[in-house]
């Protein structure tokens, strides 16, 4: 492995000039488990990588004021996933976050290095979308704060500039929603996503079904994407042929590559099937 | 660039220097000389170098050596306690769950931290519990035997090894 320094900085402020005063060349790492296999494979020459796991407020995983989950950038996969409050009331964040890798991997990997990282195949992005969640960043400016639909750019690319890095991740609290996080991989647990379906249904008596919705699709797109028309007819209507139909507007909306996991058009087919299962199975816990 | 760490591995204390891009594995392994874990894939995917960190199993491939500063390592020659075999150890020997072995280190450690979270799994929980862990040669049918076989051992033991 190429040489490069180790800095744990113990302010944002630190933080946020190491990585600015070496221009591109400064690499913000939590649990490792991307980064060192990038830099093994020489995808990436930092001179320094900043472990940011030092910088206050990155270990917390509470509940605040306003019934907001909070979740600081080093939290791990492990560490959401087996946190009863979080079961309790975000389980399709802890299913996504469950189902990633395996328990060892898990205990390193974090949810805000997932999220940077970009991944289009991200476990935990699908779920953090349904509820709705923002990332906050800090940088040169100060602290500034996006939803998450808006940090992801591309594959690999997101929305932080020079100099900011991601220090927590907020996440709503959606009163009586259930939700699913379905995934296929090449094997039934451990593995990478071919794509993934994350499903939140919750009773809603505005809407002529009852209930609103919100899907999210991994590994379907540059990025992790919404299927806003296939929510739009659930929450018109959640019989068999209404589930169809969004089933198949969910499949519409996916815009998946060939590639070495799976084809596009098994991919596609796969978003109706899966999404139609989570529908199922939220309106089985919801009622509808 | 050098950094001086302070740490212990199986409930010894070491202060040494450690190269900031070497990852633990190689500190374990070069520095230590404890070449019990084993380097895999060197990605997080085979587990052949899975150690505990403060008890919790993680791929020393993807730690950083300075990562363990302060902190308590297990490896695979800690498992054993005044040269008494662990349980795990013990059924891998006698159902047969190791062939070649390179894998075992990091199955034996996995294993280990799997029964101390849960003393009495399903198969179904030791199969995802070990779902980081590549065996080549088992088959995993043994592995899985001798897990369940140390954990009935643990579970009716008058002095359970901590």
């Amino acid at each position: 492995m190429q040489p490069f320094d180790y800095i744990k900085p113990q302010t944002l402020e630190e933080a946020s000039a190491l990585l600015l005063q070496h221009n591109g060349q400064a690499r913000p790492f939590a649990g490792c488990t991307d980064l060192l296999i990038r830099i093994e494979r020489g995808f990436v020459h930092p001179q320094v990588v900043v472990d940011v796991k030092d910088l206050p407020g990155v270990h917390d995983l509470l509940v605040v004021r306003n019934g907001d989950l909070r979740i600081g950038a080093a939290v791990t996969m492990n560490q959401v996933a087996l946190n009863p409050t979080v079961q309790s009331g975000w389980p399709l964040l802890a299913e996504g976050c469950g189902s990633v890798a395996s328990y060892q991997l898990r205990n390193r990997a974090t949810v805000g290095g997932n999220l940077c990282n970009a991944s289009p195949a991200a476990d935990s992005a699908p779920a953090l979308i349904c509820y709705g969640a923002s990332v906050h960043i800090f940088g040169p400016d100060g602290p500034r704060t996006l939803p998450l639909e808006a940090f992801f750019l591309g594959p690999g690319r997101t929305a932080l500039q020079a100099g900011e890095l991601l220090t927590a991740i907020t996440v709503p609290f959606v009163r009586g929603s259930a939700g699913h996080f379905l995934k296929l991989g090449r094997t039934t647990i451990g593995d990478i996503s071919l794509m993934n379906v994350a499903v939140l249904g919750w009773p809603d008596s505005d809407v002529p079904s009852g209930s609103s919705w919100r899907i999210a699709l991994g590994s379907v797109a540059p990025t992790v994407i919404r299927a806003p028309e296939a929510e739009r007819l659930l929450s018109q209507d959640t019989s068999p042929a209404g589930l169809e139909a969004a089933s198949q507007a969910a499949a519409a909306a996916a815009r998946p590559i060939d590639d070495i996991r799976a084809t596009a058009a098994y991919r596609s087919d796969m978003v109706r099937v899966l999404t139609r299962r989570g529908v199922e199975r939220v309106l089985e816990e919801i009622g509808g | 660039m050098k950094h001086d760490i302070t740490f212990t591995v199986n409930d010894e204390s070491y202060s040494i220097a450690v190269e900031s891009h070497h990852n633990l594995l190689r500190v374990l392994r070069e520095q230590l000389v404890l070449t019990g874990t084993k380097n895999g894939c060197s990605e997080g995917e085979c587990g052949a170098c899975t150690v505990l960190l403060d008890g919790e199993p993680v791929n020393s491939c993807l730690v950083l050596g300075v990562e363990a500063d302060g902190h308590a390592i297990t490896t695979v020659e800690g498992l054993a306690v005044d040269g008494h075999l662990a349980p795990i150890q013990q059924t891998m020997v006698e159902l047969g769950g190791t062939q070649c072995g390179f894998c075992t280190p990091g199955v034996l450690i996995a294993s280990h931290a799997l029964l101390l979270r849960n003393p009495d799994p399903s198969e179904a929980e030791i199969r995802a519990g070990l779902v980081g862990n590549l065996c080549r040669c088992t088959g995993y049918v043994r592995i899985v035997d001798a897990v369940r076989e140390a954990a009935r051992m643990q579970r009716t033991s008058v002095s359970p090894i901590p």
